[in-house]
């Protein structure tokens, strides 16, 4: 019988991949353990293994074939030892050829597919830009020339830009150098400045945590990846005690300019311990500065203030933004203001306010509604501490109506304190009691239907709206 | 205990130190004995809040350190920091008035006993959670070794700090680096309450880090030349770029480990025994007076000096005004 080879996940959030190589060739026979492929994803490039043993009949898809989807048939196998009919990986010709199809989409992230497209900004004219809401960019100058970049090479190039700028910026974390990112975000940075400024530490969060802010109270300016910011917990204790404090403890005298930088919030069926949103923790605590980007241009550009800021900040990633393409202005030193939120959508009848990868839900909401005729505002936080709430509470008072919405916990979450900073200075304004949207009061389950239960998405999103909206 | 006493074996049979040296350590060592008797009274008179933790019985150890350090050499140690910021050569005006919470204290009353900093000094504290220093100190030792600027970071830490886990994370990266560092267990025998025995399976703490291969060696902490010898070749190492040196300097305190310590786990004979056979201090006036240094006159010239200097440092302390309710806001970030 013939089975067909499917094109394999290599990682919990690969959706697809590019088949950068065959290491077999027709009518070959092959034994389970063999590599007969290479496979390139946008975080590294890895060889696939053949389970079952046969001959291969027909390679379906090229070498060089990019974007090549998860599960898509790459090979058929002729094996006649039909007593063994088992899948090369995770679904097989001796399966109905729906089922693997099924198991990939739930898989994946439940809005991943959906999210890239409606938030990209949009292309550069020179204003107002976009359309369909979507709000101008005051931040861009008009004529501005746009390109595409994924958010993890952002990232990247706003490292590698205040490298070259400043000597003291150095890199430090685990594998940020030579396996050039466990994310790939620091990928070339360790060819272009070296190991004394790219530096592979061991696993040993609480101690490079350490030794990163004595280095920058020595002056130096560290940016500290952690590989997730789950780790950063046995860490926790040099970011607040040592980084967040010590300038006011010293009187002023010791300075802490440090950036703990990495992937933070849910990824995808991982599990509880390794999806955890740390906004409101980070976001509590006097003495630090929290950043929360959503696209490239602000990843880039609220990375390099980071650095440059003379004070310890968290800055928290999204790992199921890193491969999202983003359009960017192009222009030599692309730098975003820290403490400033970003109206992306201008509504009249709702403000949702988002940070992260609730941005992306939050603006297919908006579309979502202003198909059943609710026009709403959308709040890109940014930074979340400081916290904009001038621009929140403004947007209020026009649309008096308010969700927030976040990837966390709602308990004493980012939301609960836009709620209580709305309440206090624009009570008044209000025609509905504020909503929020947040993750369910649980640890995050590993199945892959009460994952998706847990998170909250759009369709949250356009509920509360609706419930502020007293539609329906 | 039976550990302290067999340090004392080799006791000043050592490495000689000149007459002007052994009257500086002297001295030195008498003011930060006297600063902490004072600090302890304007304790108990209310004026001391929160946690104060003296370091009287040490003092052998900071001096004979500093004694051994170069000029840009970076110190930084836990909240028993009184002692350090002194030898550092931080003013006792700055010091007290911090103890007191007052504007004129070296963090401007916002950081107290444990916290307080000179960047002019390269004092880089002053750390209130047991064991976060080390790692900090690495971390200054790696900034050393980024820049190339020839300073070692000397990075102090207790018995009881010798059980924390981040104290072995930065072994193995300044180890692992050859970061220009020197750690110094201050084996003071108990970690608040708890006797050394108790709560290391290793007791002989200089051997914590041969898995990392850092040399270790046992110092008597008591004795101020043999502490400077020891601190000096542990320096000459770091500097060379051979890595970290872990020295256990064998001391002990003769207060409590804060001033509401009940001190039911150890004896009053057993503190007395050190007071009477082993005080850091006795020891070198006993040298200065054998070798005709200096006579009982001319020590008390000394300890009239000091008591000037502490004395008035208790008044400016007092007088010194608490902090502008402004100074709430200010600090928390650069720029702000």
């Amino acid at each position: 019988m013939s089975l067909q080879i499917l094109m394999p996940a290599l990682s919990p959030t690969m959706e697809e991949g590019n088949l950068a190589k065959w290491l077999v060739k027709e009518g070959d026979a092959i034994a389970p353990g063999q590599i007969i492929a290479e496979i390139e994803t946008d975080k590294a490039t890895m060889e696939v293994e053949a389970v079952d043993e046969g001959v291969i009949e027909a390679l379906l898809v090229p070498e060089g074939a990019q974007g090549v989807k998860v599960n898509t048939p790459i090979a058929e196998l002729r094996n006649d030892d039909t007593a063994s009919p088992s899948p090369l990986r995770g679904g097989s010709a001796a399966e109905p050829p729906g089922r693997g199809a099924d198991v990939t989409s739930a898989d994946s992230p439940p809005v991943a597919k959906t999210d890239p497209s409606p938030a990209r900004p949009p292309p550069p004219t020179p204003s107002p830009q976009g359309g369909g809401g979507l709000s101008a960019d005051p931040e861009i100058p008009a004529g501005t020339q746009m390109v595409k970049i994924t958010v993890r090479d952002a990232l990247r190039d706003a490292m590698a830009e205040e490298m070259r700028r400043d000597r003291d910026v150095f890199v430090i974390g685990e594998e940020v150098a030579q396996y050039q990112g466990a994310y790939k975000v620091t990928r070339g940075l360790l060819e272009e400045f070296g190991s004394d400024r790219v530096v592979d530490t061991p696993i040993t969060e609480h101690g490079f945590a350490g030794l990163g802010a004595g280095a920058a109270m020595a002056g130096l300016k560290p940016v500290v990846e952690f590989m997730t910011f789950n780790f950063a917990m046995q860490a926790i204790d040099h970011i607040i005690n040592s980084s967040a404090k010590t300038l006011y403890m010293s009187g002023g005298q010791i300075t802490n300019p440090i950036v703990f930088r990495g992937p933070n919030g849910a990824a995808s069926r991982v599990a509880a311990q390794h999806s955890q949103d740390y906004s409101s923790w980070y976001a509590h605590v006097p003495g630090l500065i929290v950043i929360a980007p959503y696209d490239a241009a602000d990843a880039k550009g609220l990375l390099k203030a980071a650095i440059r800021n003379p004070n310890p900040v968290v800055f928290l990633e999204h790992e199921m933004l890193y491969g999202t393409e983003f359009e960017i202005p192009d222009v030599p030193d692309w730098i975003v203001p820290i403490g400033k939120a970003k109206v992306r959508r201008v509504g009249r009848d709702v403000t949702i306010t988002a940070h992260a990868r609730m941005v992306g839900f939050a603006l297919k909401a908006a579309e979502l509604l202003a198909a059943d005729g609710i026009d709403a505002e959308v709040i890109d936080l940014r930074t979340l501490r400081p916290l904009d709430t001038a621009t929140v509470i403004e947007s209020v008072k026009k649309t008096s109506r308010l969700v927030t919405a976040e990837e966390g916990w709602g308990r004493m979450g980012v939301g609960a304190e836009i709620c209580a900073a709305v309440v206090a200075e624009a009570f008044d304004y209000l025609d509905a009691p504020p909503t929020r949207v947040h993750q369910i009061d649980s640890p995050l389950a590993y199945a892959a239907n009460l994952e998706k239960l847990a998170m909250p998405n759009e369709t949250n999103i356009v509920e509360a709206v609706k419930a502020v909206c007293y539609r329906r | 205990m039976a550990e302290t006493m067999r340090a004392d074996a080799g006791r000043s049979r050592g490495p000689k130190a000149s007459k002007d040296e052994l009257l500086g350590y002297y001295r030195q060592m008498l003011l930060i004995r006297r600063f902490e008797e004072r600090a302890g009274q304007l304790y108990g008179m209310g004026l001391i809040g929160g946690f104060c933790h003296l370091y009287i019985g040490q003092e052998a150890v900071v001096i004979g350190m500093q004694a051994a350090m170069a000029e840009g050499d970076q110190v930084i140690t836990g909240y028993r920091d009184h002692g350090h910021m002194l030898a550092c050569g931080m003013e006792a005006n700055g010091v007290m008035a911090e103890l007191t919470g007052r504007s004129g204290g070296y963090s401007r009353g916002k950081g107290g006993s444990m916290h307080m900093f000179s960047r002019e000094k390269n004092f880089f504290g002053g750390h209130g959670i047991v064991g976060a220093q080390v790692s900090l100190g690495t971390g200054i030792a790696f900034a050393n070794k980024y820049r190339k600027n020839d300073a070692v970071c000397v990075a102090y830490f207790g018995d009881g700090a010798a059980n924390q886990g981040q104290v072995y994370e930065s072994f193995n990266m300044a180890s692992l680096w050859k970061l220009p560092v020197v750690y110094i267990v201050e084996n003071n025998q108990y970690a608040m309450g708890t006797a050394v025995q108790r709560s290391s399976s290793e007791t002989h703490l200089y051997k914590r880090g041969v898995s990392f291969n850092i040399p270790g060696e046992e110092v008597d902490g008591m004795d101020v030349v043999a502490v400077r010898e020891a601190g000096r070749k542990a320096l000459a190492r770091a500097r060379k770029g051979d890595g970290p040196t872990l020295l256990e300097m064998k001391t002990y305190r003769y207060r409590g480990h804060s001033m509401s310590d009940p001190a039911k786990y150890r004896t009053r004979e057993e503190v007395d025994e050190v007071k009477a056979h082993r005080d850091p201090i006795d020891h070198v006036k006993a040298l200065l007076i054998e070798l005709g240094h200096a006579d009982e006159e001319a020590l008390k010239e000394i300890d009239r000096d000091i008591r000037a200097i502490v004395t008035a440092s208790a008044e400016f302390a007092q007088q010194s005004p608490e902090p502008d309710a402004g100074e709430l806001m200010t600090d928390i970030l650069v720029g702000a």
